[in-house]
């Protein structure tokens, strides 16, 4: 049987893989001597090598961002809305790369991989890497792609912190930045989300310090509720009464503690899927990498003051239901952005559907893309 | 192609090269699109409005989205050298607080607004019906105007809060008007600065 692709689609798309032997130092003291990086690619990349332009994942991301997969046609990449002929990230103009990040578990190297040092998987021995690790890792993916300078660095959450990284590690080397539903550093309140979620799966009986593959087990309980409190996070209040209220399985009190209000078995379905295909390790390690993220820090919490060393041209875009990363953090990127004198622009878009807004085609924020990307001249 | 706005020509004059400038309520851009033009200043608009907003991103201008009846909160004191609201005061619920905003983030502000005073508003209201005219293009009940106020008004409320007029031009639909100007000018245009 045939799939018919939609139009708009960058249709079967396939993954590749890039080795590199030289070692990459980390800002957790650590070294990986080799790694690898799993990266999609999408459109063509000019004679000039000016189109470029990396699209940074999120938490449960990964480097299958647009189309299918031969073998897996119902596969279709996480911000396939996005990019794609005649979408708003158009990939008749731009190449497009999506990748794996380090310590993730879709091939890059990371803890469900095999360590060449030991030969056996990484498991909790893989070290603590940060939002800038990755940029790292990414900008010599692009050396190895022939790219000096990407025409854009986009993300979403902490793609959107990635996107933000680029600019202040090499400015040179990018000429638009896309923050969207992104903040400067995660809060205290959103920290504690996170280590819920660690906690989640630190304690499961099955994690076994982080080599429960040697066990032939996985934490799928913590994992299934980290997921489970991530994903209340996401959604905003108000989209969660539309999508579920307080309706009953049942059609009344059952008493018990199976499946009773229909937001109950929302959870478990999402919490159970998840653990059925992410690694919890990774989990671990990319919610560290999130709080860790401030690039402030090292000026006194001077954000205006770590922004200096950016010069591309910014669109921060925040969504007025997102509670997870609100407005009001899109904003202090703003301000300090107006305080260096550099280009940026800012909307927040009002959509209903709280931090997963930044994954839907919600009309006004995809015409808002589609006329940002317009006006990079490649 | 939208309407020539003879205030743009003014504002321009009194803007700097090279200068920081901050457009409230910027609609399309095209008023810091010709400011970056010809006074190479760096530019930023202020619009609340998603379609607007929109189209300022096409026109190619910085535009930051924000309310400005809640002020203009996050920007810093005497960052801008202009801060500009053209043809927009007229619209706003909080005349005062904003006045006092934009001479807060801005060295000088620049403010255009409908004089409700000129000669033609006066004889509409004489003849029993409200002013429908080119600086006052709707009708009463689809107009986005909040405050009616004129001239004479605003010089008022400047004196009464502390604001320095440096410079006031007024027109009739496009002519300067230097005598008599609540009777016969139809649009204003102020640089006002601090007391002091």
């Amino acid at each position: 049987m045939t799939k018919m692709i939609p139009p708009q689609s960058v249709g079967v798309v396939a993954p590749q893989r890039a080795e590199f032997t030289e070692p990459l130092a980390l800002r957790s003291g650590g070294t990986l001597d080799n790694y690898q990086l799993v990266y999609e690619t999408y459109g063509t990349l000019n004679a000039e090598r000016n189109n470029a332009v990396l699209v940074c994942h999120a938490l449960s991301g990964s480097h299958h961002v647009a189309g299918t997969y031969a073998d897996a046609p119902h596969n279709v990449g996480w911000w396939d809305n996005l990019i794609g002929p005649g979408k708003p990230l158009d990939t008749r103009k731009f190449f497009v790369i999506g990748v794996n990040n380090l310590g993730g578990c879709y091939g890059s190297s990371g803890p469900n991989q095999i360590n060449p040092a030991t030969g056996k998987l990484w498991g909790a021995d893989f070290p603590f890497v940060t939002v800038e690790d990755w940029v790292e890792s990414q900008a010599r993916l692009a050396d190895r792609l022939g790219i000096q300078r990407f025409a854009a660095v986009v993300g979403g959450s902490l793609g959107g912190m990635q996107a933000l990284s680029w600019a202040l590690q090499f400015p040179e080397r990018v000429g638009h930045v896309a923050v969207i539903a992104a903040a400067p550093k995660l809060t205290a309140q959103n920290i504690a989300f996170n280590e819920v979620a660690r906690q989640a799966i630190l304690t499961d009986p099955e994690f076994h310090g982080g080599h429960y593959y040697a066990h032939g087990v996985v934490p799928a309980r913590g994992l299934k509720l980290a997921r489970m409190v991530g994903h209340i996070t996401y959604l905003s209040d108000d989209s969660m009464a539309e999508k579920f209220g307080r309706s009953l399985r049942h059609g009344r009190n059952t008493y018990s503690y199976d499946v009773e209000f229909e937001i109950e078995s929302y959870l478990r379905y999402q919490g159970d899927k998840f653990a059925g295909y992410f690694d919890a390790n990774t989990y671990l390690l990319t919610t560290k990498a999130l709080d860790y993220f401030d690039p402030a820090f090292e000026y006194g919490g001077n954000l205006p003051a770590a922004l200096a060393r950016s010069s591309a041209d910014f669109l921060v875009v925040s969504f007025t239901t997102d509670w997870r990363f609100s407005p009001e953090r899109s904003r202090e990127i703003v301000y300090a952005l107006l305080h260096n004198k550099r280009n940026v622009t800012y909307a927040e878009i009002d959509c209903p559907a709280g931090h997963d807004s930044f994954l839907l085609d919600e009309t006004r924020y995809h015409k808002l893309l589609s006329a940002w990307f317009d006006r990079i001249e490649v | 192609m939208t309407a020539y706005r003879y205030d743009y020509d003014v504002i321009t004059q009194w803007i700097e090269p090279g200068e920081k400038v901050l457009d409230l309520g910027c609609g399309d851009g095209d008023l810091l699109k010709h400011l970056m033009a010809v006074r190479q200043v760096q530019g930023y608009g202020v619009e609340n409005d998603p379609d607007k907003l929109l189209a300022s991103v096409k026109n190619g201008v910085n535009v930051i989205q924000m309310d400005l009846e809640k002020g203009l909160i996050g920007l810093e004191d005497g960052f801008f050298d202009h801060v500009i609201m053209s043809l927009s005061l007229q619209a706003m619920h909080n005349t005062q607080g904003i006045l006092h905003e934009m001479l807060r983030v801005g060295r000088e502000a620049v403010v255009s607004f409908p004089n409700f005073g000129y000669w033609r508003h006066r004889q509409s209201i004489l003849n029993g019906r409200m002013p429908v005219s080119e600086s006052l293009p709707h009708q009463w009940f689809n107009t986005p105007n909040v405050r009616f106020f004129t001239i004479a008004d605003f010089d008022a409320l400047c004196e009464m809060n502390g604001i320095a007029v440096r410079e006031r031009l007024a027109f009739d639909e496009g002519k300067l008007m230097l005598d008599e100007p609540n009777f016969l000018a139809s649009v204003a245009v102020y640089r006002l600065g601090r007391n002091g």
